[in-house]
C-alpha cells in the first residue's frame, strides 16, 4: 500500500467526521416540513342582500380544485360560468392527486377554497376536522336556496346528507355532493332469460343460483381485491335481519356488537354461496373492473356495488343488459325490516377550508351547485344522482340509474346509513373486509369471522390514538 | 480545530504554538495565500493546512447538499417520530417514545416486519443466485471457440438486452400487468396451465394466503434479475481470460471454475448487488400497494413495512406513528447494512 492510499483513506475519515459535526447544526432545518404558515389574508366580505345572502366580495378571486375521477370535470366548470355571472374569477384545478397537491398547502396555511376531497388519494376528514382546517357549513345550511328564497338548503337536501357530513358534533363538515344507491345490482334480460323473479327471501336467493348453476352462470361474483365492496349489502342485510339497530351498535363499536345474530346469520347465509359454489370461480383474486367484465359479459348474475356502476361499466355493457339495482335480498320472514331496505347516501365529498382566502366564495360556490340548473346538469353530465330532494325528477335517466331513484322512493324511511367506513376506514376496509373475504374464500367460517370482527372492533376501542365518534 | 488536526497528521514535532499563533493558523485555514500572515505560511504546517483547505473547499458543496436533503430530513424524521403529528396541519404535541411503546404492542407491525424480513432473505438469495447463474452463462457457459478459453452461449448479447427489459419499465406498469397476469379468470397464468391440461394447478395465487407472499417475491426477482445480470456480466468481463485458461488447463470443469475462480473474483461486486438488493426487498412498496389484495392481504399475508407506513400515514392520518415506524425500518435497513459489511471483511483480491 502506498502512502497515497493512506492519506486519501485518512482524507476520507476526516470528511466524514466534518459531515457528523455538522449534523447537528441541521436541527436548525428541522422546522422545514411543518413551518410557515400564517401570512395568508382573507379576501374582505361582501354586502349580504338576497342575491347575495351569504356576503361574497364580488371581485374577489375563488380557488377551486376538483377531483378528476369518474365524475370529471365538466359539471364543476358548469357551475364556474354561473359562478363568474355574478361574482369573480374562478381558478379552476382538477387532479386525481388531490392528497399530494393540497396537504402541502393546507400545512402551509395557503388552501383553495374548494376541496372536492375525493379518490384515491382523498384526505382524511376527519383528521381535518380536528386539526381545525375544515369551516363548518352551517352558514350555507341556512342560506335560501338559489331557485327558492323561500326555502333554506338544508330543507332540500335529502334526509342523511347533513348527518353525514358531521363528525361527532353538531356542525356540518362536509357535503356529501352525490347521492350514491348501494345494493345488488343484476342485468334484468339476465334474471328473464333465466325466468326468475328477483329474489326476496335467502331461499329464493339459492333457488336462482342454483338454477343459474345449472346453466353454467355463477350467481354471485365481487371485488375480490377490493373485499369491503362486499359490504354494499352486507351491512343492510345485517340491518335487515337485526334491524339498524344492530348497525348503530357497530358504528358505536359496542362491546359484542359483532356477536348479534343477525351478524352470524348474514355471515352464514353468505358462506352458503361459496360452500354451494355459487361464487364465480377466481372472484377472490379479481379487482372491481374485472368482476363487473365478469358479470356484464353474463358470467355471473348478481354484484354487490353502488350506483357508478353504470358509468363505470360502460363500455363493457351489452345494448340490452337492462342494468338494475335492487335492495339486497333478506333471510326470510322473520326479518326486523322490510324487504325494500337499502343502504344509500350523499357522496362525493366537498369541503371549504377554514384557511381559505374565500370563505364565503366557497360556500356561495356550493350553493350554485345546488341549484336546478346545476343538479340536472350533473345527472345528465354523470349520470348520478344528487343529494337535492326530487332533483332527478323529470329528467330521463338511464336503466341502472333509474332503477336506483326507484328503489330509493320505494324504501321512503327504511334507508339506513352505517357510518363505519367514515370513521374507522382501516377497521372497515382492511380488517372486517379480510375477514369476509377470508371467509367468501373458504379460509374460515362464518363463526371464525364473527369473532375477528368483533375482535379488531375491539382493538379500535382500545386504541387511544383513533378519535372515537358516536350516532343514535 | 483544523490545526489540531493537522498536528494529528504527524507532520512531526514542531514548537507548540501560543493562544495568538493558534488564531492566526485558524484564519489561514479562510484566507487565501497573499493574505495569510508570513508567521503562517513559513511554518511547515502550513502545508497541512493547504492541503485540507484545498479538499474543503470541493466537499463543501456535496456535503451541504447531503446535510440539507439527506441527513437533516433523517434528523426531522426522528423528531417527528416523538409526536403525535396527523400530517394535516403543522400543530402537534411532543409525546416522547409513546410512537415506539405502540409499536412493540402492534401485531399488523410485527406481520409487516416478519413479511419484510422474509424478503429481505429471500429476495437477494433468489435474485442474486439467478442473475450469477445468467450472467455465468451469458461470458462462460457456451461451446469453446477457438482462441479463447472461455465464451458465452450464442446470442449472449441478446439475452443480455432481453434480461435488462423489466428494469427500464417503470415499478408501477410492472405492478398492473402482473396483477393482471395473477389475475385468476383471465389471467395468462392459468390460462397457460390450462391450455397444458394442468388444471389442477391453476391457482388463485394473490388471493392465496399461502401463495401470495411467493408471488410477490417471484415479482421482486423477476423485476430486478436483469439488472444483476448485466452488473455482474461486467464484472466477469473484467476476469482475465488468462485465469480461466489456467484453470481449464488444470482440469477444472464449469461448476468448478464458477465457484473456485468466478466467484471469489466477483465477490466485491456481489456484495454491493447483495445490499442494494436487500434495500429494495426492504422496500417492495410499489409492487405489494398495486398488486396484492387490499394493498397487503388476504389478511396481512403480503403487508410489507413501507405498505404499513403508509397506510397509517394516510390512511389514518397518523403521521407521527408512521414516522416512528419509518424510523424502526431506517435501523433495520442499517443493521442490514452492517451485518453485510462485516461479513464481508476478507483481503481484497487483486488482479
Amino acid at each position: 500500500m502506498g502512502t497515497t492510499d493512506v492519506n486519501r483513506r485518512e482524507l476520507i475519515k476526516r470528511a466524514t467526521a466534518l459531515g457528523l459535526v455538522a449534523t447537528p447544526a441541521m436541527a436548525a432545518l428541522t422546522s422545514c416540513a411543518t413551518g410557515g404558515g400564517g401570512d395568508n389574508e382573507k379576501v374582505a366580505g361582501g354586502e349580504k342582500t338576497a342575491d347575495n345572502p351569504l356576503g361574497v366580495n364580488k371581485d374577489a378571486p375563488l380557488d377551486v380544485v376538483i377531483f378528476n375521477g369518474g365524475y370529471g370535470d365538466q359539471y364543476a366548470r358548469d357551475a364556474h360560468e354561473i359562478y363568474e355571472a355574478a361574482y369573480g374569477q374562478v381558478k379552476h384545478e382538477k387532479t386525481q392527486k388531490i392528497r399530494t397537491l393540497l396537504q402541502p398547502r393546507i400545512i402551509k396555511g395557503d388552501p383553495p377554497d374548494v376541496i372536492n376531497n375525493s379518490g384515491a388519494e382523498q384526505m382524511d376528514i376527519a383528521s381535518l376536522i380536528e386539526e381545525g382546517q375544515v369551516e363548518p357549513l352551517d352558514a350555507l345550511l341556512d342560506a335560501p336556496t338559489l331557485d327558492d328564497p323561500d326555502k333554506k338548503v338544508r330543507d332540500v337536501l335529502v334526509p342523511g346528507t347533513i348527518t353525514k357530513g358531521q363528525f361527532g358534533g353538531e356542525e356540518m363538515y362536509q357535503f356529501n355532493y352525490s347521492f350514491t344507491v348501494y345494493g345488488t345490482w343484476y342485468s334484468a334480460s339476465a334474471l328473464e332469460r333465466l325466468e326468475v323473479e328477483y329474489p326476496r327471501t335467502w331461499d329464493e336467493m339459492l333457488a336462482v343460483c342454483a338454477k343459474a348453476k345449472r346453466q353454467g352462470i355463477a350467481g354471485w361474483t365481487y371485488a375480490g381485491k377490493h373485499p369491503y365492496y362486499f359490504s354494499f349489502t352486507m351491512y343492510p342485510f345485517i340491518a335487515k335481519i337485526g334491524g339498524a339497530d344492530v348497525l348503530r351498535d357497530i358504528d358505536n363499536l359496542e362491546p359484542g356488537a359483532w356477536k348479534h345474530d343477525a351478524v352470524r346469520a348474514a355471515f352464514e347465509a353468505y358462506h352458503e354461496l361459496y360452500a354451494k359454489g355459487y361464487v364465480l370461480e377466481g372472484t377472490p383474486g379479481i379487482d372491481h373492473i374485472q368482476s363487473q367484465t365478469q358479470w356484464t359479459k353474463g358470467n355471473a348474475l348478481f354484484l354487490p356495488n353502488g350506483s357508478w356502476v353504470e358509468n363505470e361499466a360502460k363500455s363493457t355493457t351489452p345494448k340490452d343488459f337492462r342494468m338494475t339495482v335492487a335492495p339486497p335480498t333478506g333471510l326470510d320472514s322473520s326479518d326486523a325490516m322490510p324487504f325494500e331496505t337499502v343502504w344509500a347516501e350523499a357522496s362525493e365529498p366537498f369541503m371549504v377550508p377554514s384557511q381559505a382566502r374565500n370563505v364565503a366564495g366557497g360556500l356561495e360556490w356550493l350553493r350554485i351547485m345546488l341549484g336546478k340548473e346545476s343538479t340536472s346538469n350533473f345527472t345528465r353530465l354523470v349520470s348520478a344522482l344528487t343529494c337535492v330532494k326530487g332533483a332527478a325528477e323529470g329528467l330521463e335517466l338511464q336503466s341502472g340509474l333509474s332503477s336506483a331513484s326507484a328503489v330509493l322512493a320505494a324504501a321512503g324511511e327504511n334507508v339506513v346509513t352505517p357510518r363505519i367506513h367514515d370513521w374507522y376506514l382501516g377497521l372497515h376496509k382492511d380488517k372486517v373486509g379480510g375477514a369476509i373475504a377470508a371467509m367468501m374464500s373458504g379460509d374460515i367460517t362464518p363463526d371464525e369471522a364473527v369473532t375477528r370482527c368483533q375482535r379488531y372492533a375491539d382493538e379500535v376501542a382500545k386504541d387511544d390514538s383513533i378519535r372515537k365518534y358516536e350516532r343514535s | 480545530m483544523a490545526v489540531e488536526e493537522a498536528r494529528g497528521a504527524g507532520v512531526g514535532a514542531a514548537p507548540r504554538l501560543s493562544v495568538g499563533e493558534r488564531a492566526l493558523f485558524a484564519a489561514a485555514f479562510v484566507l487565501p495565500p497573499r493574505w495569510t500572515p508570513r508567521r503562517v505560511k513559513t511554518d511547515r504546517r502550513y502545508r497541512t493546512i493547504d492541503r485540507y483547505r484545498f479538499v474543503c473547499a470541493f466537499l463543501f458543496l456535496p456535503l451541504a447538499v447531503y446535510a440539507v436533503f439527506v441527513v437533516s430530513p433523517f434528523v426531522q424524521a426522528f423528531s417527528y417520530s416523538l409526536t403525535d403529528w396527523t400530517g394535516y396541519s403543522a400543530d402537534f404535541t411532543f409525546v416522547g417514545l409513546d410512537n415506539y411503546a405502540r409499536l412493540a404492542d402492534d401485531s399488523d407491525f410485527w406481520a409487516s416486519l416478519g413479511n419484510s424480513l422474509t424478503l429481505l432473505v429471500l429476495a437477494p438469495v433468489a435474485t442474486l443466485g439467478l442473475g450469477l447463474f445468467l450472467a455465468f452463462m451469458l461470458k462462460a457457459g457456451g461451446r469453446k471457440r477457438r482462441n479463447q478459453a472461455v465464451s458465452g452461449v450464442r446470442g449472449a448479447r441478446f439475452y443480455t438486452v432481453l434480461y435488462f427489459f423489466p428494469q427500464v419499465i417503470s415499478v408501477a406498469i410492472i405492478g398492473v400487468v402482473w396483477a393482471a397476469v395473477y389475475d385468476p379468470i383471465t389471467g395468462p397464468l392459468n390460462g397457460l396451465l390450462e391450455a397444458v391440461g394442468l388444471d389442477g394447478l391453476t391457482q388463485l395465487w394473490l388471493a392465496d394466503r399461502s401463495l401470495a407472499l411467493w408471488s410477490v417475491l417471484f415479482v421482486l426477482c423477476w423485476s430486478f434479475v436483469g439488472f444483476y445480470v448485466v452488473l455482474f456480466s461486467a464484472a466477469m468481463g473484467a476476469i482475465p481470460g488468462d485465469i480461466y485458461e489456467a484453470a481449464l488447463l488444470d482440469g477444472a470443469g464449469r461448476a468448478t471454475t464458477f465457484f473456485r475462480v468466478t466467484l471469489p473474483l466477483i465477490r466485491d461486486t456481489v456484495h454491493t448487488g447483495w445490499i442494494y438488493m436487500g434495500i429494495q426487498a426492504l422496500d417492495a412498496f410499489a409492487i405489494v400497494h398495486i398488486m396484492t389484495i387490499n394493498q397487503g392481504g388476504p389478511g396481512n399475508a403480503t403487508l410489507v413495512t413501507p405498505v404499513y407506513l403508509y397506510k397509517k400515514a394516510f390512511d389514518s392520518g397518523q403521521a407521527g406513528y408512521a414516522t416512528a415506524i419509518g424510523v424502526v425500518l431506517l435501523l433495520v435497513t442499517m443493521v442490514f447494512a452492517a451485518i453485510m459489511t462485516l461479513l464481508s471483511r476478507r483481503e481484497r483480491i487483486e488482479y
